[in-house]
């Protein structure tokens, strides 16, 4: 199993109920998120063109965060989904400058944290809250490894790409263009 | 190490300054070696289980949340949800019910994020009566009894001397139909709200004199099906209205054709096929082009025509001369754009859908405007097809018993008669009324104003602070202090949609389907609901009769009872479904249909219109654009912000805190402007913004515009998250040209220019 999570770009209208969704879901306090909404502007007026994506942990197979962390409390889990012990986690900080995607932050109480994919929903057999709450259903989640997913017909239909590919991190958030 | 700068991306999210601040806190790690790795996690032998975080994991999947059903009410969609609460009472989330045709199972941000009107500890806490202490005005807090007893008073008080149609109500959402019910049984209909003539009036002007239907609220638009959607200056995406912000998803998936026009690049722009970058102000003259193309070209829809529309020949010869080639002039959209786009939208129909907007007050011009846009619809044979406009149809909610309403002596339809077309109260002529003049002769003395921030919300700012100094007395209902809060006599405490019962939703749809609102928990603070206040206002005064009931939730009960469900069902639900009574969602091939105009017809040329001496069929007029040194002001939603009322609300303001001055790279290299600067606006009048705001340099926009988000720019200290931040639009609308058919005040004709040195230096020494 391989969760990876595809989103939509032509769909995405930016609106950040992904955003507040997950803050809610994970009580994320004020001021700090787990995703957010990148906004890229190319060309110039009249001839412009808009991306809207909503970013996060792309739960790397490849993860420096992960080979970085001097605890373990970085690690990895079934379905390659990447996560952080809150109680191993020294709050040293290496694998928020390690992450080529500025996806973790600082919580107040001292760790680190990050998108988990909902990991506590998944369980349940629930999408992660910010894919069960987008209005314009525009992102998609399950298992990669299953040629009958949503996520593996709409990579093996559609254009995409991941973002730093140069990296090599082996990212599993794909973003449809 | 990869930066995002190589990437060009423009955090449009302040909390990703947060994350680099929280970042810059740690030692710096040289950067690790990233590339060419390409051995899996697993080969580092990565895995491993958490016994801490299982724990964590299974508490939380454990954890019992419990259910109340509600129906959002951060804006006027009226989703549907549910807001789960914790064993200790605390509101943990709101999610979408998934029977509901307004959200789907999916609220709009503002929807997810409502638990913020709840938390926010700003809130109105208690009923406060102003009063004088050593010469200086200030608020007192009050026990309920006495500030309902004044009010009581003062009811009475203005029904002896005046009358009571001389007690107006300013209302938006649900408290305002509580508080509607009081005023009618006190004898007045003196009642307006913003969102009509300051809103989207004009439309259900110009889409009532054509197709004799009003387009209503959530618009009967079949986005899912259609293959062409048109927006004219319509923001869907930044204006979250939630099921047609899904059904535009659906339309993309379905591979439809968006064609957008804006001045704007908008995010529905973006998501479109064509984007006609149209000169601000000139839309009527596209509007009578595509209609010139598709008679021209003979490719509007004749069978359609032919059977359900009037005036086609009258509507043929005034367009004769608008040819693509003249609207060029005008719009500077190129005529073969224009040709395109008109060949497009005829090549879809039926299945085609030209929007009719939300907020239209734009121009003065707005009725004949969206005439324009009910025409080119029904040129198209839209209206009633599918992947057009289905025919809508909702479930009239049994009137709880009560006495009949007195009649009262004169009311809003006086006080607008001067505009033949108005079908609701009118905000800026209750203003009027209310400003002392001899030629009044409907004096307004006395103001109650309920779920609407008027400074913020209407035009001149200035009358309406010289009306509010002209009244006898205000009481101002809110859950939150508000601009307009800061000028009321008494202030009452409202609670929020999630701490009470409120009437049933019933809005139209394809199918008619009901929603309730039951409270998730109590009332914070000393807040209470407006259908109590209501009542306990009504009792002071002699009106118990009109509130018979101990509490909402028996009204709401008995109606439920009569519509063959019960709250206990509801409570459970939360939303029910009915089946359609008015007949298919669309027309068949061929059937007969009366359209509710007067002549039973779908016109094109409109008698009516002619009778009051206005254009039968649209024109287009020319209006002012900006002078040298000048920018046109516009304005427009966020997706995470409904007006000012949301702003401090904790969950959103932390999605966007502030607006920016969206500036046009070439304007921003004239005036030197740097990205983040901060600035100043000065508007045609002199008009100064009370706040500063930071320049967004984006090729968005026109060079003649400017753009910002509505809502911030809060002068209320007591909105400690929303005080100062950003510009307020509406500060800046002092000049408005009022629609002559329905008194619309159309808001886009201002002009601003930009300053970069702070102008209150000054003031503030
Ligand atoms: S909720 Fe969906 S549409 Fe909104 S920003 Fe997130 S991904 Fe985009
Ligand atoms: S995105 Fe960043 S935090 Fe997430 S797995 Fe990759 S490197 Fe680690
Ligand atoms: S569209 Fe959003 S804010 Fe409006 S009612 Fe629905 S969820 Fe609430």
């Amino acid at each position: 199993m391989r969760y990876a999570m595809v989103i939509d770009t032509l769909k995405c209208v930016g609106c950040s109920d992904c955003v507040v969704a997950c803050q809610t879901e994970n009580n994320v306090p004020h001021g700090y998120c787990r995703d957010w909404i990148t906004e890229a502007v190319s060309g110039s007026y009249p001839s412009v063109e808009l991306e809207l994506r909503s970013d996060r942990c792309n739960h790397c197979d490849n993860a420096p965060c992960v080979r970085c962390c001097p605890t373990g409390a970085s690690h990895i889990v079934e379905g390659g989904i990447v996560l952080v012990t809150g109680d191993e986690c020294i709050g040293c900080g290496a694998c928020i400058e390690s992450c080529p995607y500025d996806a973790r932050y600082q919580h107040p109480d001292g760790y680190v944290d990050k998108c988990t994919f909902c990991h506590h929903r998944l369980e349940k057999g629930q999408l992660p809250a910010c894919v069960s709450v987008c209005p314009t259903k525009c992102m998609y989640f399950g298992d990669l490894d299953n040629p009958n997913s949503e996520v593996f017909q709409l990579l093996k239909n559609r254009k995409h790409k991941t973002l730093a590919p140069e990296a090599g991190t082996k990212p599993h958030v794909f973003y449809l263009i | 190490m990869i930066s995002k700068d190589n990437y060009k991306y423009i955090y449009i999210r302040k909390l990703m300054k947060y994350m680099v601040t929280s970042r810059r806190k740690f030692i710096k790690i040289s950067a690790l070696g990233l590339g060419g790795l390409a051995t899996t996690s697993a080969a580092f032998g990565l895995f491993k289980t958490n016994p801490l975080l299982d724990a964590a994991i299974k508490e939380n999947v454990s954890k019992k949340l419990y259910r109340s059903a509600t129906y959002c009410e951060v804006c006027f969609w009226k989703c549907a949800a549910w807001a789960y609460t914790d064993e200790n009472n605390n509101i943990k989330k709101i999610i979408g019910n998934d029977d509901d045709p307004h959200c789907n199972g999916r609220l709009c941000p503002r929807g997810t994020g409502g638990v913020g009107m709840y938390s926010d500890e700003d809130r109105l806490k208690t009923p406060l009566i102003r009063t004088t202490v050593n010469g200086e005005q200030t608020y007192r807090e009050a026990s309920w009894d006495e500030a309902l007893d004044l009010i009581a008073s003062k009811f009475k008080d203005i029904k002896e001397e005046y009358g009571p149609e001389s007690f107006a109500l300013l209302k938006h959402g649900s408290p305002g139909s509580h508080l509607e019910h009081l005023f009618k049984a006190y004898g007045s209909d003196t009642i307006a709200e913003p969102a009509y003539a300051q809103c989207r009036g004009p439309r259900e002007t110009g889409f009532g004199l054509t197709f004799g239907s009003w387009v209503g609220s959530p618009e009967p638009t079949d986005i899912r099906d259609t293959k062409c959607l048109v927006l004219i200056g319509s923001h869907l995406g930044e204006n979250m209205h939630n099921s047609q912000v899904q059904e535009m998803s659906d339309a993309i998936d379905n591979g439809a054709t968006i064609i957008t026009v804006d001045p704007r690049f908008s995010t529905a722009a973006s998501k479109s096929k064509h984007w006609l970058p149209i000169k601000p102000a000139t839309d009527i003259a596209l509007l009578l082009s595509w209609m010139h193309v598709l008679i021209e070209e003979d490719l509007y829809n004749k069978k359609y025509v032919e059977k359900y529309t009037k005036g086609f020949n009258e509507l043929k010869a005034h367009v004769k001369t608008f040819t693509p080639e003249w609207a060029y002039g005008i719009t500077t959209i190129k005529p073969e754009e224009i040709r395109k786009t008109a060949r497009i939208m005829a090549a879809a129909a039926p299945s085609v859908i030209v929007h009719p907007g939300r907020h239209v007050t734009w121009y003065g011009d707005d009725s004949q405007r969206s005439r324009a846009i009910a025409m080119l619809n029904g040129l198209l044979g839209s209206w009633g097809n599918r992947g057009g406009f289905y025919f809508k149809e909702k479930i009239s909610i049994p009137k709880y018993p009560h006495p009949d309403y007195p009649k009262p002596k004169w009311g809003w339809h006086d006080l607008g008669e001067q505009y033949p077309f108005a079908e609701m109260g009118i905000t800026s002529e209750i203003i009027k009324a209310t400003i002392p003049n001899e030629d009044n002769k409907h004096p307004i003395k006395a103001w109650m104003v309920a779920g609407t921030n008027l400074i913020n919300t209407l035009p001149q700012r200035e009358k309406t602070i010289e009306a509010i100094n002209a009244v006898d007395f205000l009481v101002v209902i809110d859950t939150m202090p508000m601009e307009i809060t800061g000028y009321a006599d008494v202030v009452l405490p409202e609670c929020t949609y999630l701490e009470r019962y409120d009437g049933i939703r019933s809005a139209t749809n394809r199918t008619p389907s009901i929603a309730v609102r039951v409270p998730a928990v109590k009332p914070k603070y000393d807040s209470k609901p407006a259908w109590w206040i209501s009542q306990q206002i009504g009792k002071r005064i002699g009106l118990g009769d009109y509130f018979n009931y101990n509490d909402f939730e028996e009204v709401i009960e008995w109606q439920l009872n009569k519509l063959g469900t019960s709250l206990d069902e509801m409570k459970k639900i939360g939303v029910k479904h009915f089946d359609r009574k008015s007949g298919p969602l669309f027309l068949k091939e061929g059937q007969d249909y009366e359209f509710y105009t007067p002549s039973g017809k779908i016109e094109f040329y409109s008698q009516q219109l002619a009778n009051k001496g206005f254009a039968p069929i649209p024109v287009y007029t020319a209006h002012p654009q900006p002078p040298q040194g000048f920018y046109r002001l516009n304005y427009g939603r966020s997706p995470m912000h409904t007006f000012s009322r949301t702003i401090n609300n904790p969950n959103l303001s932390d999605l966007k805190s502030e607006n920016m001055l969206w500036v046009n790279p070439k304007v921003a290299r004239i005036l030197g402007l740097k990205k983040h600067q901060e600035v100043w606006l000065k508007n045609q009048d002199d008009i100064v913004s009370t706040f500063s705001i930071k320049v967004r340099i984006t090729e968005r926009i026109r060079w003649d515009s400017v753009y910002l988000y509505h809502g911030f720019g809060h002068n209320n200290k007591k909105l400690s998250r929303a005080f100062g931040k950003g510009i307020s639009d509406t500060e800046l609308i002092s000049k408005t040209v009022v629609d002559p058919l329905m008194g619309g005040t159309g808001l886009r004709g201002n002009f601003v220019s930009i300053l970069t040195e702070n102008p209150h230096k000054n003031s503030e020494l």
